[in-house]
């Protein structure tokens, strides 16, 4: 999996692309972690339009990153979510937890 | 039931074998000509399967994985996912969403979303023995969909 960025007035975006799961979270926890150092966003937000597959690794790795941000007094929430991705956060039910919107593309 | 089509497949645990078995498991399932929603539930089901194998059932080791996959009549699709490993305690108790002994990198959700995606979901485990894990999914027919 790839992760590519955007950042503009403290909101950093980071573009999710293919598959995650164990065998990629970890490494992709560490490069959000990376990023929040560089950046030091205010808001975060979470693209999901480009992640074809995700399981309950990606469940953790979100709540991870949600906390982060709001041990920071920033906010997080999840764009634009593929369909499988989708109904993967659903089923979790953390939409409850972090907002999941949908952007006119 | 009669099974009308099977494969058998065994792999080391390592976490890239995930991604593998998802593919042969989609591979597999497209002779029942699912909607593009059922190979996302149906890959998604096993990647939670195989994962637990992985970091659960195997903690410190890399151990063997038995997965096995059967069409039976009328579009059952049935996933059998084996490992030799430690077992589970407490069945009743894993299957509770949100019920994790792996810390923060898990958030317990594996077998609500297998249990969800999947129409039955069976999981037979003994402590120190190991664990198998048996799930079914009907895939309607082009001619039965809406
Ligand atoms: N194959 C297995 N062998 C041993 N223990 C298992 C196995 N599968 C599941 N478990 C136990 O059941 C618990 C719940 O599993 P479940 O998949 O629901 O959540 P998780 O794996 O902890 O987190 P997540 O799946 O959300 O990453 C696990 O934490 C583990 O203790
Ligand atoms: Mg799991």
């Amino acid at each position: 999996m790839e992760i590519g960025t955007a950042f503009a007035e403290g909101r950093l975006t980071a573009y999710l692309t293919g598959e995650l799961d164990q065998h990629e979270a970890r490494r992709a926890m560490e490069s959000m972690d990376e990023l929040l150092e560089e950046y030091l966003p205010r808001d975060l937000v979470v693209d999901l339009s480009g992640l074809r597959f995700m399981d309950s690794s990606g469940i953790a790795l979100l709540i991870r990153l949600s906390r982060r941000l709001r041990e920071t007094g920033g906010r997080m929430w999840i764009e634009n979510p593929a369909q499988q991705p989708k109904r993967v956060i659903d089923t979790a039910g953390i939409d409850r937890l972090i907002p999941v919107s949908v952007r006119k593309l | 039931m009669k099974a009308v089509n099977y494969i058998k497949l065994e792999f080391p645990g390592r976490s890239s074998n995930e991604a593998l078995a998802r593919a042969a498991a989609a591979a597999f399932a497209l002779q029942l000509d699912p909607t593009l929603e059922e190979l996302g539930d149906i890959k998604t089901a096993v990647s939670e399967a195989v994962t637990n194998c992985i970091v659960h059932a195997y903690p410190d080791t890399v151990g063997k994985i038995r997965m096995r996959l059967r069409v039976l009549e009328g579009g059952l699709l049935e996933i059998a996912v084996q490992d030799w490993g430690c077992g589970i305690e407490d069945l009743q108790r894993a299957r509770e969403p949100l019920f994790t002994t792996g810390g923060e990198e898990r958030s317990g959700m594996g077998f609500t979303i297998m249990e969800s995606f999947m129409d039955k979901l069976r999981v037979r485990s003994r402590p120190g023995r190991g664990t198998t894990v048996v799930m079914q999914r009907r895939v309607r027919s082009r001619a039965e969909r809406p």
